[in-house]
């Protein structure tokens, strides 16, 4: 079936379908790692977004029940240069095509990813549609061009868990963690479990009441989807958390508690979505290759110096990836140490987690 | 940190001569390592015994010796020119044995000569099987399963533990003599009693086979502050058993989730550290079984090797320049990548292509040689191909290699005119069970004889993904001679995605060459070309390289 891709700009791709039929609209993003097409696809960071892989050969290894990180696909729409039709290794469980299907995202394939690449680098992200039944290309054009895009827009809301949930609970543990689901990888709880944690999941709207009646060691404010600016209830939560419990953020979460520590933050012009991303730990010096998945940034010159040190940079772009807080028990990074896809050179911040909850000794005092 | 200034004078070995093995690959890595360090303010003295290499033209270092390279030559040299530092992890394995003897006999303590990129002993753990092994248990990574055996009682017992297939390998024989491999117990204590014979010692070893698992390579860069980059990652599409240098290989891996090559890039990166190489590129061999996905370490070359030229050229990443750099006390954050210039070299390359390299074969002029493939290596050369898919990559190398075929023709037939009969049949199962220099080609008729891909992949090991893209090249050839009478633009564009030349085509379509190039230019079909850029288009790229594609 023909497929299309056209972006607000009046560029048009046309080629096949693989995936559901329909029609789809979000802003086109380029990845570019060249493996773990499923991570990608069940990362709910990617709500809004239509993902392009820079790689050209996607399917290959099928989709299997173990590596998704989420509980479905939430992207809006997946763009490769090549489909295979085959899907060849032993732990595969279905093929990528029947997978995007029976989750109705649509997929498109025989696009010039590296074209649409260069276009989006060239003029920055852009809203598109992705459709397989309409092929009048002025009418794509404007229905891309009257989408929602993502800036302003609360998509965590889509994302998170309905209610409350224990992803593990275990005698022996030491710590109890509470996670703010904003659209979680389940490798942050596979961490956190892997590091002898209690891992609750609690809702995005949860109230830091809630939170702290969880009695937690730490709180992990996840990763998650658009723009962290529209979410002034989660970050009314985090600020009210601050030097009550440790806390650790990630991606979306280092940019709400940079928001919620009263800082900005900016759109970049085409994000950071790969698994190659050199990040230097400015206080080991040490360069960590990182997974990377963020169109938004915190703006580190609108933090207050005195209490806020940088502690992380993208060594690509320079751009601060990471924070601590010179006497309060929290940091976060914007990158992605729980990785899956991509190296594992940064999971050495979830033992800081751990170090952070281990200082206070007494965590009953925050409840 | 900066690069060093205590030392002065640094002292390259070259490759020597050109056999099997250890081709121009050495000279391209050495002649690189020349330039940079030169271009450093070092002074370089080089010793390499052929002169018809690009390293030894005047220009290259600052003193050149053509001599034996030898523990006693490279001695005199090294008393002559009393350099500072020796590099040699550049020049291949002959550089590398010489460096050990020279260490063992007590030459470069007595000079002062320091080696740089790898220390001896991370040289020798590399290189010696029981220190390699021992490393590897240390940090954890499963490896073939193995034991000694002394007489034929041990040796049944040891084959009951690891089970079938063994590799039987006699201690202390000459070049492996005596080595075997056994499919069951009959066989086996047949071999093992022959080899327990042939040992001087009368001890064997006693190994499990990974002969047919899934083959990887990931080639790895290390600097002085323990930063670890991986720059390329190569799947062999030929599975263990044949030499890596005789094997048809892909880069990036095609067939493994990122879980799986991400525990594969932990085990590289652990190994290197073990194992001791403090600067520089190393190249790390993995066998998977391709039903469990059980992966164990094969070995680890500690110096830049024939895949380094490879990854090198495959990536855009210069792997000997910035090993050659490292060497002299650079960090990899403190180089800036070449390509993109405003991105530092202390990455890993995205790269948005697929690469083949087809080995090359000459037994056309030995007509008395065996040209089945095994464990030792028998090319002598190679073919690179770049294309945005598997089957253009492959194709586009097969023609490479200039022995007049110009993408996957057959060598059975004459499309299409496929005459099977069992004798036929027959030659195409036995090519395919038994690795030769002409496989490919096999696959190709195979396919053309209606075989399918289960039958295939049970006769090579070959995985299926990229059996499936043979299946999808005479498919095509298929669709194109049904339709030669009238042929789409959609199928054109179809064949040329999928890297069938011109000359291909007209002998398909019964035009000739410039017929088709008119034919599809009047389509609106045209080459485009596509840049090697080590980042896959995220940054602007200044010195990049292109390679042809027909993407639409």
């Amino acid at each position: 079936m023909q497929a299309y891709l056209v972006l607000e700009d009046g560029t048009v791709f046309k080629g096949l379908s693989f995936g559901a039929s329909g029609e789809a609209t979000g802003e086109v993003v380029f990845n570019t790692s060249m493996a773990g097409y499923q991570e990608i696809i069940t990362d709910p960071s990617y709500r809004g977004q239509i993902v392009a892989m820079t790689y050209p050969l996607i399917g290959n290894y099928g989709i299997n029940k173990d590596d998704a990180e989420s509980r479905k696909p939430f992207l809006e729409g997946f763009v490769v240069k090549e489909y295979s039709k085959i899907a060849s290794n032993w732990r595969k469980d279905q093929e990528l095509g029947e997978y995007l299907k029976e989750n109705n995202i649509l997929a498109i394939e025989g696009v010039d990813t590296r074209k649409l690449t260069l276009h989006v680098r060239e003029k920055g992200a852009m809203k598109a549609v992705l459709s397989t039944q309409d092929s009048n290309e002025q009418s794509l054009i404007n229905k891309a061009k009257n989408s929602m895009g993502l800036v302003g827009l609360d998509l965590v809301k889509d994302v998170t868990v309905a209610k409350k949930y224990i992803y593990q609970e275990a005698k022996g543990n030491k710590y109890k963690v509470v996670v703010l689901d904003c659209g979680v990888k389940y490798n942050s709880l596979r961490e956190l479990a892997r590091h002898k944690c209690d891992v609750v999941v609690l809702p995005a709207q949860a109230t830091s009441k809630e939170i702290l009646e969880e009695n937690p060691d730490g709180v992990l404010l996840s990763n998650g989807p658009g723009d962290p600016a529209a979410l002034d209830y989660v970050i009314k939560t985090v600020a009210s958390l601050i030097g009550k419990v440790p806390i650790f953020g990630i991606c979306l979460g280092h940019q709400m508690l940079g928001l919620a520590l009263g800082g900005k933050t900016y759109k970049l012009k085409f994000g950071h979505h790969g698994a190659n991303h050199p990040v230097k730990d400015l206080r080991t010096q040490k360069v960590s290759i990182t997974s990377q998945n963020h169109g938004f940034c915190v703006d580190i010159d609108s933090l207050n110096k005195k209490d806020i040190a940088l502690t992380h940079v993208n060594l690509n772009d320079g751009t601060p990836e990471g924070l601590r807080h010179k006497k309060l028990p929290l940091f976060s990074v914007q990158f992605h140490p729980e990785a899956s896809p991509g190296p594992h050179d940064a999971g050495y911040l979830f033992a800081e987690f751990i170090e952070l909850m281990h200082k206070p000794k007494k965590p009953k005092k925050y409840a | 940190m900066p690069k060093r200034t205590d030392i002065k004078k640094i002292l390259i070995i070259g490759s020597g001569p050109i056999v099997i093995g250890q081709a121009c690959e050495f000279d391209y890595s050495g002649t690189q390592a020349c330039k940079v360090l030169k271009q450093e303010g070092y002074r370089i003295i080089l010793v390499n015994s052929n002169p018809a290499t690009i390293m030894t033209d005047p220009e290259v270092a600052d003193r050149t010796y053509i001599e034996p390279i030898t523990a006693e030559m490279v001695e005199d040299i090294i008393a002559r020119e009393r350099p500072d530092a020796l590099l040699p992890t550049l020049g291949g394995q002959t550089a590398l044995n010489t460096t050990v003897e020279l260490a063992e006999k007590g030459v470069l303590k007595k000079y002062k000569v320091e080696t740089i990129g790898a220390n001896i002993k991370a040289i020798k753990k590399g290189e010696n099987r029981k220190q390699f092994k021992a490393a590897m248990k240390k940090i954890g990574l499963d490896l073939p399963k193995s034991d000694q055996a002394h007489n034929l009682q041990e040796a049944v017992a040891v084959a009951k533990k690891i089970g079938f297939p063994l590799i039987i390998r006699p201690s202390f024989t000459m070049g492996g003599a005596g080595g075997s491999i056994a499919y069951n117990m009959e066989e086996f204590k047949v071999l093992a009693k022959r080899g327990l014979e042939s040992s001087r010692i009368s001890e064997i070893l006693v190994e499990e086979s990974v002969i047919g698992w899934k083959e990887f390579e990931l080639e790895v860069m290390r600097d002085l502050k323990d930063n670890v980059v991986v720059i390329c990652t190569i799947e062999n599409f030929d599975s263990m058993g044949i030499h890596t240098g005789d094997s048809i290989t892909v880069a990036p891996i095609q067939t493994l989730t990122d879980r799986e090559y991400q525990k594969m890039r932990d085990a590289a990166i652990a190994c290197i550290r073990e194992i001791g190489v403090e600067t520089g590129g190393s190249n790390i061999q993995f066998a998977v079984h391709p039903e469990t996905g059980r992966m164990v370490v094969i070995e680890m070359n500690p110096r830049v090797s024939r895949s380094s030229a490879l990854s090198s050229k495959a990536t855009g990443f210069p792997i000997a320049k910035i090993a050659a750099k490292l060497a002299v006390g650079y960090t990899l954050d403190e180089i800036p990548n070449d390509i993109t210039r405003s991105t530092p070299a202390c990455f890993e390359p995205a790269i948005d292509y697929c690469v083949v390299k087809i080995p090359r074969f000459t037994f056309e002029k030995f007509a008395l040689a065996d040209n089945t493939l095994g464990i030792s290596m028998k090319s002598v050369g190679e073919a690179m191909s770049i294309g945005r898919t598997f089957k253009e990559a492959l194709q586009k190398g097969l023609r490479s290699l200039e022995i007049k075929k110009f993408g996957l023709e057959s060598l059975t037939f004459n499309p299409p005119d496929i005459k099977i009969n069992n004798e036929i049949l027959d030659k195409i199962c036995q090519k395919l069970k038994q690795p030769n220099a002409e496989r490919i080609f096999y696959i190709g008729d195979a396919f053309r004889a209606d075989m399918d891909i289960e039958k295939i992949h049970e006769l090579s090991k070959i995985d299926r993904w990229f059996l499936h893209n043979i299946k999808e090249i005479i498919d095509c050839e298929r669709q194109l001679l049904k339709n030669k009478g009238g042929i789409s633009q959609e199928l054109l564009k179809k064949a040329k995605e999928h890297g069938f030349s011109d000359k291909q085509l007209a002998k398909l379509l019964s035009l000739d060459e410039a017929g088709v190039y008119s034919l599809r230019k009047s389509m609106g079909i045209t080459v485009d070309f596509k840049l090697v850029d080590t980042c896959a288009a995220e940054f602007m790229a200044h010195t990049p390289y292109f390679y042809s594609t027909y993407d639409r």
